[in-house]
């Protein structure tokens, strides 16, 4: 069997972390590899350095047997080796064609040949099934066609091997099967395939072979056909990872949040909230279900007192709250997970310890008469670093900007209930995290409810919604269609009450 | 809190911009046919030969401290202040204004003066403050137009109320009552300008950094700054503390006001406004926005400035190039941010197989500097 590109040692420091601790990697001809390892484990530094965008501080890499020295992208593309990346790199108002051909361009005298280029986009496009509409502008195809763009634009350049960032991130189900098929069909006209992912359903659906790397380091190559989902997580987190959430029965309680009729205008042309009734129990976790931008932010932006409501009421221990302060919603026990960490949840550029008070730096025993106190505050960031496991390099004094993600939103997550809030509102707690971290949040999103708290969770990941809720919530165009029991309902019944549709009836 | 390897990075920058800017006047100095290391001697000396001259550096760094504190506090917000000049004239103005209207004791006297400048500039400045929060009108713009409000301000009341008995432009001279200076301090010092605003001015330094590391309205100033949507949605008031920001630093230059017109000088003239006010700007950039680094920066320019007359005087060189050193200066302060976003690079260049952070800050200076 002969290895394609076979990578020895790579090393590769950054300030303060190796990213690829002496990786060894071997990739065989004609097979989907994938590259398995949480957020920041190196995977993408590897591969990174495999396209010429870093340098290695130490390692060779021989392609096809040859030792090579990639020393930027374009050497990578004349070797045969392309990348899609995470985030697409497309000229917006470009046209396929042009796009494809961008720094490539074919010549005829002075003019660039469009024509030419055309007609073997065409060619490759049938040949790999790739459905593409040459002359379509980059602004009007969808997410998924845009992907295939830019892997047109690798088979344009003759590449070989096919790196994929995470490419089913911004994909919808249907769209990731399309994936799949085309990445079939690159293999059987002879590429090879590496396929860069957390996700584990994935890879046993897609890939011939898996390399796990955690902190740096290889765990270890296997066949895809020889393990499990569950192998495979543990490999990557490093220990056993309980898949099927604890959770037990729901004992509600007294009603703690009711929204009634409660109407939100949206500035920016969206569809706001109208005339929105729901209510929240203590001891329950309610599921707001929806397609991102029905309502949801308006709704929250409402009860956490970001916006004030045009109508209707908002009532926490049934005292309406809709005119008081953020403060002074969050001295009376509302907690609030943001959906987008680094603009709501942190001040990226203060330490650890700094943003776990910021909601409570004012009062003892974090300062007294105007001054802080900076031996508690330090204790308080030792006790919740710990109780919820958030890592960094210098623990409490590290800024916030140098963890990754998802301690960040570990580190957001411990605030916000170590305040012992009566109502966490979790807006996407577990976005872009890996395995591990979701799990955890999920778990203590439970144990917050198993204590007689009430959760008004909002997501746009339905299994998340399905797993974690009592009671789920859908929200359409702005208006409540209906609420469920999580218990009795599906993917299905949901997903069709996302999409307008009442239950049981016909709109 | 700021971390030590922080504080550290900040100060070598800040040593890396007065090296280049050093460099780059010797550089001018040659061309001009000039020693180089004979002008900086001079100019050097002419700030620090004797305790007179020292005396005149710490008076003339005594407004630019209280100019940088000002912009260094309002940045801290996320602010940007380029009001120092009209909040040192409105500062000035209360304290001649204070100094020419009452007649009493020093010491009650002097107390009514630093209270009436601080209140004048904090006021002055809280308008844009007021502005920002209410209309979001941008404090950029708002300073200066404030800071010609100011200038036609004093341009009606100096004239009009305290014409001086020779010049229709300036206003009468204070009492030397109503003086910063100080007879013992003049004395101590050889007749020097220094007045009391050094130890005001060293005063408010350290208020400064209590208030920006201790206390927990530094602490929501900077949330502010740093983040002002995780602050908000964190409960804070961020309107209340542009408002506060703006007024704390315009209490600072209208002190810095008080220390200039009534100490340094002994009456105003019109139809000028304080350079030091936007010197400011440059002392709180090159001192990294923090109190004691701007106290830094603040004497380093007062010496420039007052040797390069004895420069001038005992060499062919031109005081200009001082001038022209302090504006390289800013220049490399500014484009330092360009420097530290490479600096891991430039660190790794010269000393790749060293182990990081062992002190070797000045070496790595001038190696970049050939660069």
């Amino acid at each position: 069997m002969s290895h394609i590109v076979e990578m020895k040692s790579i090393r590769k420091e950054f300030p303060g972390v190796v990213a690829c601790d002496d990786i060894d990697f071997h990739l065989k001809k004609g097979e989907i590899h994938a590259l398995l390892g949480e957020n920041g484990a190196g995977k993408s530094t590897l591969m990174n350095i495999l396209f010429g965008l870093y340098q290695p501080d130490n390692g060779i890499i021989k392609l096809r047997g040859e030792v090579v020295n990639i020393s930027n992208p374009n050497i990578a593309n004349d070797l045969g080796i392309g990348m899609v990346h995470q985030h697409f790199k497309l000229v917006h108002n470009f046209t396929v064609t042009e796009n494809i051909i961008l720094g490539l361009e074919p010549t005829r005298g002075l003019t660039i040949d469009i024509k030419r280029a055309r007609e073997k986009i065409i060619e490759l496009s049938k040949r790999y099934n790739l459905n593409i509409n040459p002359d379509a502008k980059i602004e009007d195809v969808s997410v998924g066609m845009q992907q295939r763009v830019e892997i047109i634009k690798m088979l344009y350049r003759d590449a070989e091997i096919l790196i994929f960032d995470e490419p089913t991130a911004v994909l919808t189900p249907q769209e990731v099967q399309e994936l799949t098929k085309i990445m079939h069909s690159l293999i059987n006209e002879g590429k090879t395939i590496i396929l860069i992912t957390h996700k584990l359903r994935e890879i046993m659906s897609i890939a011939d072979r898996c390399t796990v790397i955690r902190w740096g380091k290889v765990i270890g190559t296997v066949n895809v056909s020889e393990t499990s989902e569950e192998k495979l997580a543990e490999m990557m987190v490093g220990r056993k990872v309980i898949f099927d959430l604890d959770k037990r029965a729901a004992s509600p309680a007294e009603e703690i949040l009711s929204l009634e009729s409660l109407t939100v205008e949206n500035r920016d042309g969206g569809h706001g909230l109208k005339n929105f009734s729901l209510g929240v129990k203590c001891g329950e976790i309610v599921g707001l279900a929806g397609v991102d931008g029905n309502g949801q932010a308006e709704l929250v932006e409402a009860v956490i007192g970001l916006r004030k409501p045009d109508g209707g009421k908002i009532l926490l221990h049934g005292e309406d709250i809709s005119n008081l302060s953020i403060r002074e919603r969050i001295e009376k026990g509302v907690a609030h997970i943001p959906e987008d960490r680094h603009k709501h949840g942190l001040v990226l550029d203060y330490t650890v310890q700094e943003n776990l008070v910021i909601k409570n730096y004012y009062l003892p025993p974090y300062s007294a008469r105007g001054l802080l106190n900076w031996d508690n505050i330090y204790e308080h960031a030792e006790r919740v670093i710990k109780d919820f496991d958030v890592r960094s390099g210098q623990g409490a004094d590290a800024t916030a900007r140098s963890l990754s993600g998802g301690n960040q939103q570990k580190a957001i997550v411990g605030r916000e209930i170590d305040g012992n809030p009566d109502l966490l509102v979790a807006v996407q707690p577990t976005r872009g995290l890996d395995v591990g971290a979701i799990e955890y949040i999920h778990q203590r999103l439970l144990e917050q409810r198993d204590q007689g708290k009430a959760v008004l969770l909002i997501s746009l990941e339905l299994d998340e919604i399905l797993d974690l809720s009592d009671r789920i919530a859908v929200i359409y165009n702005g208006e409540l269609v209906g609420i469920v029991n999580a218990a009795e309902t599906d993917e299905n019944e949901v997903g069709l009450m996302m999409a307008g549709g009442r239950r049981g009836a016909a709109v | 809190m700021k971390t030590k390897a922080r504080v550290k990075k900040d100060f070598t920058m800040s040593f890396f911009a007065i090296l280049l800017g050093m460099l780059a006047g010797s550089v001018l100095m040659a061309v001009t046919g000039n020693n180089p290391l004979e002008g900086f001697i001079y100019l050097f000396r002419g700030g620090l030969m004797n305790i007179e001259r020292i005396g005149n550096t710490l008076a003339t760094a005594t407004p630019l401290i209280f100019a940088g504190l000002s912009v260094a506090f309002a940045f801290k917000t996320g602010l940007f202040n380029i009001g120092g000049a009209g909040q040192m004239l409105i500062g000035g103005l209360c304290a001649t204004a204070i100094g020419l209207t009452f007649d009493l004791p020093k010491p009650l006297l002097l107390t009514m003066i630093v209270f009436g400048s601080l209140v004048g500039g904090a006021l002055w400045a809280s308008l844009p403050g007021l502005l920002k929060a209410r209309f979001n009108v941008h404090e950029v713009v708002s300073t200066i137009m404030m800071n010609w409000i100011a200038y036609w301000t004093v341009y009606y009341i100096v004239p009009q109320y305290f014409k001086g008995p020779f010049l229709e432009t300036e206003s009468q001279r204070i009492p030397e009552s109503a003086s910063l200076k100080v007879p013992w301090l003049t004395e101590l010092f050889n007749g020097s300008y220094i007045n009391l605003g050094i130890f005001l001015a060293i005063i408010f330094v350290v208020i400064s950094a209590l208030i920006l590391e201790r206390t927990t309205l530094g602490y929501e100033l900077k949330a502010v700054g740093y983040n002002r949507d995780a602050a908000e949605a964190a409960g804070i008031n961020v309107n209340r503390n542009i408002v506060l920001s703006m007024a704390i630093a315009g209490a600072l230059a209208g002190l810095g006001g008080a220390t200039f017109y009534v100490g340094f000088a002994s009456n105003m003239q019109i139809g000028v406004l304080p350079a030091q006010g936007f010197d400011g700007i440059a002392v709180a950039l090159l001192g990294a926005n923090s109190p004691w680094g701007v106290f830094g920066a603040a004497v380093f320019f007062g010496l420039l400035h007052t040797g390069k007359g004895f420069m001038n005087a005992m060499t062919a060189i031109p005081p200009e190039i001082a001038d022209t050193i302090i504006a390289t200066i800013i220049y490399f302060a500014a484009t330092s941010v360009l420097i530290e976003r490479n600096w891991d690079r430039i660190r790794k260049i010269n000393f790749g197989s060293l182990v990081p952070g062992k002190g070797k800050n000045t070496l790595e200076a001038e190696s970049g500097g050939d660069e």
